[in-house]
């Protein structure tokens, strides 16, 4: 029994040296400690959220990336399909064109060859009728030259007028 | 047997006994050769109580001890001497305020009632050998942390923890973060969280130096009555200042159960808040009163028996109890500070779980 009794001096000196360390320590010792541990705690949570935060803006970053050389691959395709389409416009412009001066010209020249043949058949026509008229002057001064003659082509002439 | 108790086994602790054993051969056989004249036999039982109790001397080996300072509030004031004259001489030690003589460590004055009749007794203030390890424990600790407070001091947030303040780091955020927090509250726990880191070291520490067999260590201070009773009463005193409206209420006026069972229920609620603190101090004294009286009954075992077998087949068994005290040591201040957290975390929780 004589064990579980408390002795006045001990529980006195106890109560005393505990509640001194108990002020001792938390003023210098784990004011302090905590203090620092706290802070290195807030420290590494704040690395890890940087760290976190730069994760996410390389993925960003790359996403981003990405979706620029998607553009640019776009712009690429559109750019040629553009050209591609200015190309073949120019090119059916310069063929229709072409084949417009083409008809044209053949057309010019259809008519110019035309108006041609016109004029050099009225030539000939000319020439002829000119050439006509002077055998039959040439022909008619031979053969009226005698009176035989002359009275030959007039009967024959007024027979044919006679069976009319 | 008057060479055992000569030998001075009654203040020694648990290594010194395994040595000590070793010896028994020779101081048995010098004990045999005493028999003849000797008829004081080797009692276990006065050993163990004379270790596990505290003492007014320091016992080193053999007839050396240091006397420690006795402090006495007397009929006439406060009266200071040292301890020497209680042991040597004829035990008595008169002052210029008295006379007093001590009777199983106890000091009663030595009045008229004789030597027989003690019933006076001054109140006994000395530095007994588990205050004076009370001493050597708030040095120690207070050098310790304050030393390891630089530490963080001077090497700041940003490095690492180097040599004692490694190895105490973990330590103190176990403290915080597995015993403080989950059971006070993340709110709440700053204003506790000093008391329980310092009352974990603090029974640590000495449950610690109560292993060491030798000076200074030795004494059985954490398995002392007087200290335990100390600190679960401080940890009641702080549970009950800390109670809050719903603590209270669910003692005196328990909510959900029916008007007559209230009033059954408030006596035995409030002796419930007595007998958590009461728990606390018999479990710490009972565990580390209990450790050291295994050990040295182990020990007692071959002086009773003087063979070399028995000494072979305890002296592991010593080991491996005093290893287990090791883990005991730390344990029990882990419970005492586990429950004092849990004590103080449902006398502030809020009352939001109806």
């Amino acid at each position: 029994m004589e064990l579980l009794t408390p002795s006045v001096g001990l529980v006195f000196w106890t109560t005393i040296a505990f509640l001194m360390l108990v002020f001792v320590l938390a003023k210098f010792a784990w004011k302090p400690i905590l203090q620092t541990l706290r802070i290195r705690e807030e420290s590494i949570e704040e690395a890890l959220k940087a760290a976190d935060r730069a994760r996410e803006e390389m993925s960003e970053l790359k996403a981003d990336n990405e979706k620029l050389l998607a553009e640019a691959r776009e712009e690429r395709e559109q750019l040629l399909r553009d050209a591609n389409k200015v190309a073949n416009g120019i090119k059916e412009e310069a063929k229709n064109e072409a084949a417009a001066i083409t008809k044209r010209m053949l057309e010019e020249a259809t008519a110019g060859i035309e108006a041609e043949k016109q004029l050099a058949l009225a030539e000939v026509r000319n020439q002829v009728a000119e050439l006509s008229v002077e055998i039959a002057e040439k022909i008619i001064r031979k053969s009226l030259g005698d009176e035989k003659a002359q009275k030959a082509l007039v009967n024959e002439f007024l027979k044919d007028k006679s069976f009319n | 047997m008057v060479g055992f108790n000569k030998l001075g086994l009654k203040n020694l602790g648990n290594f010194a006994i395994v040595l000590f054993f070793l010896a028994a051969p020779i101081f048995s056989a010098r004990a045999s050769s005493d028999e003849g004249e000797s008829t004081e036999e080797f009692k276990p039982g006065d050993m163990i109580m004379h270790h596990v109790k505290d003492t007014h001397e320091f016992h080193l080996w053999g007839d050396v001890a240091i006397p420690l300072p006795v402090i006495l509030w007397t009929d006439h004031g406060l009266d200071v001497f040292m301890s020497g004259g209680f042991y040597h001489g004829d035990g008595t030690v008169e002052t210029s305020k008295g006379t007093y003589v001590m009777h199983h460590e106890k000091i009663y004055y030595a009045g008229e009632h004789g030597e027989e009749g003690h019933a006076a007794m001054p109140l006994d203030f000395s530095i007994t050998r588990n205050v004076f390890s009370l001493f050597m424990s708030f040095v120690l600790i207070s050098w310790l942390f304050i030393s390891i407070a630089n530490a963080y001091k001077r090497r700041g947030s940003d490095s690492a923890p180097k040599g004692v303040q490694s190895f105490f780091e973990p330590i103190i955020l176990f403290v915080r973060d597995e015993i403080v927090i989950p059971n006070i509250g993340e709110k709440k726990y700053h204003k506790y969280l000093p008391y329980v880191l310092t009352l974990f070291f603090f029974i640590w520490i000495n449950n610690l130096i109560g292993l060491v067999p030798f000076f200074p260590g030795g004494s059985n201070l954490s398995g002392n009555i007087a200290f335990t009773f100390t600190l679960s009463l401080l940890t009641y005193i702080i549970v009950q200042f800390s109670g809050n409206k719903a603590y209270w209420k669910h003692i005196f006026w328990m909510p959900g159960v029916p008007v007559p069972v209230r009033f059954i229920l408030a006596p035995i609620e409030l002796l419930g808040t007595v007998s958590k603190a009461f728990a606390l101090m018999i479990r710490l004294f009972a565990n580390i009163t209990g450790g050291h009286i295994v050990v040295l009954s182990l020990a007692s075992m071959v002086f009773l028996f003087k063979s070399y077998v028995v000494g072979g087949v305890v002296t592991p068994f010593i080991l491996f109890i005093m290893v287990l005290e090791l883990l005991v040591a730390a344990i029990q201040a882990y419970v005492f500070a586990l429950l004092t957290s849990l004590f103080i975390g449902m006398a502030v929780a809020d009352d939001d779980h109806h």
